[in-house]
C-alpha cells in the first residue's frame, strides 16, 4: 500500500521540481480534454505556451502583452504574500485596486486638462494612498473589534464596485460623452498617461513597479527585522510575541501595504491599459492574485514566475480560442487544471511517498 | 521569462515549430461580450455568425472569440484577430467602442464593425437596430396583459439604447393601459443569469406581473416559469418557453447585414457606414405571439407593428413630456435620430432615476 510520511523539513528538490511536474501534467491531462474536444492537443498546447512568446506573427505583440497582464497582478500578489505570510488575511485586494484607480483617475480629471509634469506623480500618491486607505477599513476595525479581516476586506469588494458605478455615470462621467457613462480616457490626456516606457516593450510604470516591488519584498524578508517578524507571525505567534513582535503594528503594516499596492495597481491600470474609469473597470485582478500569491508560494521570485505563467495562459489562451475555435469554457478548465496539479504535487514537498506495509506505530 | 525558456525547450523538443497561415480568402473574425450559448444576445451574433459563414462556405474563414470582457483584454483580441489575417472584425457590445477605435488605427487595412456604438472610423463602421421599435409593441402587449397594472423593467446599464428602450416600453404600455405602473431596476451587467434572476424575484416580490429584461440571459423566463406572470424572448426568440411565460419577442435579425458586409470587403467596396435599421428593414423582428394573448390583443399589436413598418406611426411621437415635465416633443412632432442616440432622460410618467 501507498502512504504519505511527512519529511522532517519541505524537500528542497521539490520545491523546484514541483511547478515543472505539475506543468508538464497540466500538458497531458490538458491535451487529453482537447483530444475528447476533437483538437489536435499538440497544436492546441503549441498555441498556449509556445505562440505567444514566439510566434513569428503574434509573437512581437503578445510577449508585451505578458508583462501588461502579468503586471498587476505581481503588483498585487507580493503586497497580499506579506500578509498571507504573518496570517493577515486580505481577500478584498480587487476593492483596494478599485479605490486606487478612482482616486488616481480623480487627480488626473481634476486637473485636466493642465499638462504639468506633476500630474503623474500625485496620480501615483492617489491611487497609493486610495488603496490604503481602503484597506485600514478592516486593519482598524481588526486592531480595535478583533472583526474578522476576511470578511470586511471581502465584502468592501461590493462597495468599491458600486462607488466605481456611481464614479462612472455620475462625478467622473465624461461630458463630451453624449450621455454614455465612462470618464474621459486617459490615454489621451498626455500628462496623466502611463504610456509604454519603452515603445514596443510592454514595459509600463506599472510593470516597473511590479518589479520593483519584488525586489523590495525580497530585500525585505530576508534581510530586514520586519521580514522576519512576519515570518515568524506566521510560523508561530506565539514565539512571536516573546521576540517582542506588536501584532497590531504588524496588521496595519501588513493590510496597509498590501492596499497600497494594490492601489497602485489599480491606478496604473486606469491610466494604462484600460484607459478610463467604466463601470466594469475591474477585471478580477485582485482575486487572481491571491492565486499568483500561493502558486508563487508566497516568494517574491516564485510571483514574478507565477504572474507570468498566469499571463501566459490568459493571453495563450485568447489565441486558442480563436485559431483552433476550443470554447473559452476548455480555457478556463485547463487554467484550473494548472492549479489543481500545483497544489496537488505540492503535497511531494512536504511528504515522502511510501510504499510498502505500514509498520506498527 | 524563465518559464518560458522552458517550456520553450519542451515545445522545441516536440518538434514543434510556428506555422504560419499563408491565406488569401477573406478572413472573418467576430468578438462576443458572452458566451455563445448565453441564449440571448452574443448567441443570437454567433448564429446570425454563422448563417453568414454558411452563406459564403469556403470562400471565407471565421474566427470568433467568446467571453471577451470589455476594455484591455477586448483590445488584445482584436489585435490578435487582426495579426492573424483577419480582414473584417465584428466587435459585438457597446463597450468594445474605444479599443475598437483603437486597434483600428494601428491596423488601417483591417474594417472593423461596431455594434451600438456611436464612433467611426475610415476602418470602423457602426451597426445597431431600433430595438426600441420592438419595445413599442412589447410595451403595449404587457400592458394589456398585466393584471396588477405593475410592469417591471430589467435595465443593464444606463445608456441611451437601453433609456430609449424603457421609455418606448413606458410610453406603449400607458396607451395599451392608463393606469399601468413600471418598475425598472438596473443590474450594470449584460449578463449574469443569477443577477436577472434576483432581479426577476424583487420585481415579482413587489406586485409586478409582466417583466421586460434588456439583459441576454433567459434566467428571468426560467423564474417566470415557476413563479408565474409574463415575459418576452431578449434578442433570440427564446420560444423553449412558449406560450408561456413567453409570450412575444424582440429578435436581432444580423444575418443580412453581415452576409451583406462581408460581400462588399470580398467585392472591395466596402465602406464606413452608419447603420441604424428597424422592423422595416428585417433587423428587428417580432416573435410570435403566443396564443395566451387574447385574440383582439393580437390584432392590435399586429397593427401596431404594421405601421411602424410602414413608416406610417413613429414610437417615439408627440405629444410628450420629459419627466421632470418639461415639454419635449409637441403634438404630431417625431424625435429625430440624434436625440434619439444620446437620450439621456426618462419621459413623463415613468418613476425613479436613471443611475448617475
Amino acid at each position: 500500500m501507498i502512504r504519505l510520511e511527512k519529511r522532517p523539513t519541505p524537500s528542497r528538490f521539490w520545491t523546484l521540481a514541483t511547478p515543472l511536474l505539475a506543468v508538464i501534467l497540466t500538458m497531458i491531462a490538458g491535451g487529453l480534454l482537447f483530444a475528447f474536444l476533437g483538437k489536435d492537443p499538440l497544436e492546441a498546447i503549441r498555441t498556449i505556451f509556445w505562440d505567444p512568446l514566439f510566434h513569428p506573427q503574434f509573437a512581437s505583440y503578445s510577449r508585451p502583452q505578458l508583462l501588461v497582464k502579468a503586471g498587476p497582478l505581481i503588483l498585487i500578489a507580493i503586497g497580499l504574500s506579506l500578509g498571507f505570510r504573518a496570517g493577515i488575511w486580505n481577500i478584498g485586494a480587487e476593492g483596494q485596486y478599485i479605490i486606487g484607480a478612482i482616486c488616481g483617475a480623480g487627480v488626473a480629471l481634476a486637473f485636466y486638462p493642465l499638462e504639468a509634469w506633476y500630474v503623474f506623480p500625485l496620480m501615483v500618491i492617489a491611487g497609493a494612498l486610495g488603496g490604503w486607505a481602503w484597506a485600514m477599513i478592516p486593519a482598524l476595525l481588526k486592531t480595535r473589534f478583533r472583526t474578522n479581516e476576511i470578511l470586511v476586506s471581502l465584502l468592501l469588494v461590493y462597495v468599491a464596485e458600486e462607488l466605481l458605478a456611481s464614479m462612472a455615470l455620475g462625478l467622473m462621467r465624461n461630458p463630451a460623452g453624449g450621455g454614455f457613462p465612462g470618464s474621459r480616457n486617459l490615454q489621451q490626456y498626455p500628462a496623466a498617461a502611463n504610456g509604454e516606457l519603452i515603445a514596443g516593450t510592454g514595459m509600463h510604470w506599472g510593470v516597473a513597479a511590479a518589479f520593483i516591488a519584488v525586489i523590495l519584498a525580497y530585500v525585505l524578508l530576508n534581510r530586514h527585522m520586519l521580514g522576519f517578524h512576519i515570518r515568524l507571525t506566521g510560523q508561530s505567534p506565539r514565539a512571536a510575541r516573546f521576540a517582542g513582535v506588536r501584532p497590531n503594528a504588524l496588521i496595519l503594516i501588513c493590510l496597509g501595504t498590501s492596499g497600497a499596492l494594490a492601489g497602485l495597481a489599480g491606478l496604473f491600470e486606469v491610466a494604462g491599459p484600460a484607459g478610463q474609469i467604466s463601470i466594469d473597470f475591474n477585471q478580477g485582478y485582485g482575486f487572481t492574485a491571491i492565486i499568483v500569491a500561493f502558486l508563487g508560494r508566497l516568494h517574491p521570485v516564485g510571483i514574478l514566475l507565477a504572474g507570468l505563467l498566469m499571463g501566459l495562459t490568459y493571453i495563450g489562451g485568447d489565441l486558442a480560442q480563436f485559431m483552433l475555435g476550443l470554447p473559452a469554457a476548455a480555457i478556463q478548465a485547463f487554467q484550473g487544471m494548472l492549479l489543481f496539479f500545483l497544489l496537488g504535487v505540492d503535497v511531494l514537498t512536504n511528504y515522502r511517498i511510501r510504499i510498502g506495509r505500514t509498520e506498527a506505530a | 521569462m524563465k518559464f518560458g525558456s522552458i517550456l520553450a525547450g519542451v515545445a522545441l523538443a516536440l518538434g514543434l515549430g510556428g506555422a504560419a497561415l499563408a491565406q488569401d480568402k477573406v478572413k472573418v473574425g467576430f468578438v462576443y461580450v458572452g458566451p455563445i450559448n448565453d441564449g440571448g444576445w452574443s448567441q443570437h451574433h454567433h448564429e446570425s455568425a454563422l448563417k453568414m459563414k454558411e452563406h459564403f462556405g469556403d470562400k471565407i474563414d471565421f474566427v470568433f472569440q467568446e467571453s471577451v470582457p470589455e476594455g484591455a483584454d477586448a483590445e488584445r483580441t482584436m489585435t490578435q484577430m487582426a495579426l492573424s489575417g483577419a480582414d473584417l472584425i465584428f466587435t459585438t457590445s457597446f463597450g468594445y467602442m474605444d479599443p475598437t477605435i483603437n486597434v483600428a488605427a494601428k491596423f488601417p487595412d483591417v474594417k472593423f464593425e461596431h455594434a451600438t456604438g456611436y464612433k467611426t472610423a475610415d476602418n470602423v463602421s457602426v451597426y445597431s437596430a431600433r430595438f426600441y421599435e420592438g419595445r413599442a409593441i412589447t410595451g403595449f402587449l404587457a400592458g394589456k396583459m398585466t393584471k396588477s397594472n405593475k410592469i417591471g423593467y430589467i435595465a443593464s446599464f444606463p445608456i441611451p439604447e437601453v433609456i430609449r428602450g424603457i421609455n418606448s416600453t413606458y410610453i406603449h404600455a400607458k396607451k395599451a393601459n392608463p393606469d399601468v405602473q413600471l418598475s425598472v431596476i438596473w443590474i450594470n451587467t449584460w449578463f449574469d443569469p443569477a443577477k436577472e434572476a434576483d432581479a426577476t424575484q424583487a420585481l415579482l416580490d413587489q406586485g409586478v406581473d409582466v417583466v421586460l429584461a434588456h439583459t441576454d440571459s433567459t434566467a428571468p423566463l426560467a423564474v417566470l416559469e415557476k413563479a408565474g406572470g409574463y415575459g418576452f424572448g431578449q434578442a433570440a426568440d427564446m420560444a423553449e418557453y412558449a406560450p408561456a411565460p413567453r409570450i412575444s419577442s424582440i429578435i436581432d435579425e444580423w444575418a443580412p447585414y453581415y452576409i451583406d458586409r462581408v460581400q462588399a470587403v470580398i467585392d472591395g467596396t466596402w465602406e464606413s457606414v452608419n447603420t441604424w435599421h428597424g422592423i422595416k428593414e428585417g433587423m428587428v423582428g417580432i416573435g410570435e405571439f403566443s396564443e395566451v394573448i387574447p385574440e383582439q390583443v393580437r390584432i392590435e399589436a399586429e397593427s401596431l407593428k404594421e405601421a411602424i413598418s410602414a413608416g406610417d406611426y413613429h414610437p417615439f411621437t408627440g405629444p410628450l413630456k420629459k419627466q421632470d415635465g418639461t415639454d419635449w416633443l409637441a403634438e404630431g412632432e417625431v424625435a429625430d435620430d440624434g436625440t434619439l442616440a444620446g437620450m439621456n432622460f426618462y419621459v413623463e410618467g415613468v418613476t425613479g432615476d436613471i443611475p448617475q
